[in-house]
């Protein structure tokens, strides 16, 4: 196989994913306004909150609405990745999937494709949340707007990830409900995205054990460090090895041979 | 207001540290990786003041030290032991010795600058609490707060040439530009007391908000500013006719109207900006010096106190009392960029080129 062939199918998956979301205009607002309302309406509440301790990457003071920024970057992240999951559900229900899956080159570069397009979708909603971030005064320094890039595209490929893995398990798109109460939410609740994880062990140790070790405190805390141009090596370590795994898992769930997709059957009607 | 009260309740001293043992690993790594970036972003912040070799020196109430702070890093570089409880300190004109009121030693110490250590005490009076150093170099009025008194003594001869009767409480000081008056605030009476720096005898008073703590003139001695820590109130005075022009309030919104309580003022000398830090509502209020607008609420360190400016005026440091730091403030920006740890309960700050 040519490397045109990859890059053609790469640019094919990438066009698909951009024209769906183009597509869906009401997801690109709703994407925004959502992550807004938390900054606008939530944080205002709680705005002297944090005016107590300095916590790393912050080098002085800072009110609620700047901590709580990064964690809303995580959630838009976050249901970016649940939606391609969705996506690809309704691809399977609706037969495109098979289209795909039945090209030549390897289903593992097929899916990464699907990943790494599912990441540049989230970046143009990122940046545009924290372009509207800054008339709230959250104004990060603007050597953070480029070191954010990777970090969000590495976020998202997890998440993203994340998704294909659930796509894989579940049958029908009815089932989606699921998936934000059992993973969306305590995922995004679970984490630092809210609160800093100090607090949380005021309130219980082993909620903070809980949200020390989830994935996503460790993608909103690797945001949070290259957005003040820092880097955060456990962070780092942490959303690549947990990419790596979820990956790994996703492509055996999609092999018809010996995955998950074979358990799970055809859906039923 | 619930939120904000929590807030201040807390104490982020016995709060466990965040991520524990995870975090330790993390940032013992991250220390390497990432020191780069951040000496760069202070190195670019302490450049863009044009500060080099200047040092702040911030007393520390409880621990009977001075802090003192290299302005280009903006890091703590050196500790100095003093007297007990120092709170006002300043420097002479040529920045060779450093007077500092260590209140429970009841002396007015000085520092000689070039081997940093005290090398005498004036006769300052009891319970020295802050003072200001007249233009002509020489005189320091100190307001002793026990006695009601306002002690002027010759930092040469090292004697005291009058001691003046004021209010109750005496606090804040400071003598105009041209050396005419030395203002006393007493904080039970309630007054600024006018001195005339010539006769050393008190001359007039003016009734502001209770429990006035600082006053500051500006740059052309024409007004003075006086803050009420009680009264949560900043008035301008007409120096002329030593009338009140303009009384100041101040809001935040989700912080209780008890908790603003003005003490320290800094002026830009472009007559641009007044900074008023406002005590345990932990931040410092921006006021547009021509219009009396206020402009914004910086978000400090807790109980914020007394205010410096580097020598460039492009910096203001903060002493932030109950958390123990100093916020250091873009003046041009109007940003707060970086918090020090420092003594115990800051309280004044002095900057030396």
């Amino acid at each position: 196989m040519s490397w045109s062939a990859y890059g053609h199918a790469f640019l094919g998956i990438l066009a698909r994913e951009f024209r769906r979301f183009l597509q869906q205009r009401t997801r690109f607002l709703s994407s925004l306004v959502r992550p807004l309302l938390w900054l606008v309406v939530f944080a205002a509440g709680f705005r002297a909150a944090l005016g107590i301790a300095i916590i790393p990457p912050y080098e002085t003071y800072i009110t609620y609405e700047v901590y709580i920024v990064p964690g809303l970057v995580g959630i838009i992240i976050l249901f970016n990745g649940m939606q391609s999951s969705l996506s690809m559900v309704y691809d399977r229900e609706m037969g495109s999937m098979r289209v795909l899956l039945t090209s030549p080159l390897p289903r593992g570069y097929l899916l990464v494709c699907k990943l790494l397009s599912g990441a540049l979708v989230s970046l143009a909603q990122v940046y545009a949340f924290l372009l509207l971030a800054r008339l709230f005064d959250v104004e990060p320094p603007v050597l953070g707007y480029l070191w954010v890039l990777p970090a969000t595209v590495l976020s998202a490929l997890m998440l993203g990830a994340l998704g294909l893995l659930l796509s894989s398990l579940i049958r029908q798109l009815e089932n989606f409900a699921g998936v934000m109460n059992f993973v969306v939410f305590p995922l995004f609740f679970l984490s630092s995205a809210l609160y800093p994880l100090w607090k949380m062990r005021e309130a219980s140790e082993l909620i903070y054990w809980i949200c020390a070790i989830n994935p996503f405190t460790h993608a909103v805390e690797l945001i949070r460090f290259a957005l003040y141009g820092e880097f955060s090596v456990l962070a780092f370590t942490v959303t690549s090895a947990t990419t790596v795994l979820l990956t790994m898992a996703a492509i055996v769930g999609f092999d018809p041979g010996r995955g998950l997709l074979r358990k799970s059957g055809p859906p039923r009607n | 207001m619930t939120a904000s009260r929590l807030a201040c309740t807390q104490n982020p001293e016995t709060s466990e540290p965040r991520l524990e043992l995870f975090s330790r690993f993390a940032r013992a790594i991250n220390t390497h990786s990432s020191s780069f970036l951040l000496s760069a972003a202070v190195g670019l912040a302490g450049m863009s003041s044009s500060s080099f070799g200047e040092t702040a020196y911030v007393s520390n109430e409880k621990d009977n030290t001075l802090s003192v702070i290299d302005i280009d890093s903006l890091e703590v570089i050196d500790t100095i032991e003093v007297g007990m409880r120092p709170r006002g300190i300043t420097f002479n004109r040529d920045f060779t010795e450093l007077y500092i009121c260590a209140s429970d030693s009841d002396a007015v110490q000085v520092m000689d600058m070039a081997e940093r250590r005290i090398v005498a005490d004036l006769p300052s009076g009891e319970d020295p609490e802050q003072f200001a150093l007249h233009p002509d170099d020489r005189k320091l009025y100190i307001a002793n707060e026990d006695n009601a008194v306002v002690t002027v003594v010759d930092t040469r001869e090292r004697t005291v040439i009058a001691q003046v009767d004021v209010g109750v409480e005496p606090e804040g000081m400071a003598v105009s530009p041209d050396g005419k008056w030395a203002v006393n605030t007493s904080e039970t009476t309630n007054m600024l007391h006018w001195i005339d720096t010539e006769s050393n005898e008190l001359v007039d008073n003016t009734l502001v908000g209770q429990r006035p703590r600082h006053v500051e003139f500006t740059k052309d001695g024409a007004l003075l500013w006086a803050s009420s820590e009680i009264g949560g109130t900043v008035a301008v005075v007409n120096v002329a006719d030593r009338q009140i022009i303009k009384t100041l309030e101040f809001k935040i919104p989700g912080v209780h109207r008890d908790r603003i309580q003005p003490v320290g003022i800094k002026l830009t000398d472009d007559g641009r900006y007044a900074f008023v830090a406002l005590g345990p509502a932990n931040h410092v209020a921006v006021v547009d010096a021509q219009s009396y607008e206020i402009l914004d609420y910086l978000l400090v360190g807790r109980r914020v106190w007394h205010l410096e400016f580097d020598r460039q005026g492009a910096l203001l440091l903060t002493s932030n009392g109950v958390s123990g730091d100093v916020t250091v403030i873009d003046v041009e920006k109007l940003k707060p960029i970086k918090t020090i740890k420092v003594g115990r309960y800051p309280w004044g700050i002095a900057v030396a080129p």
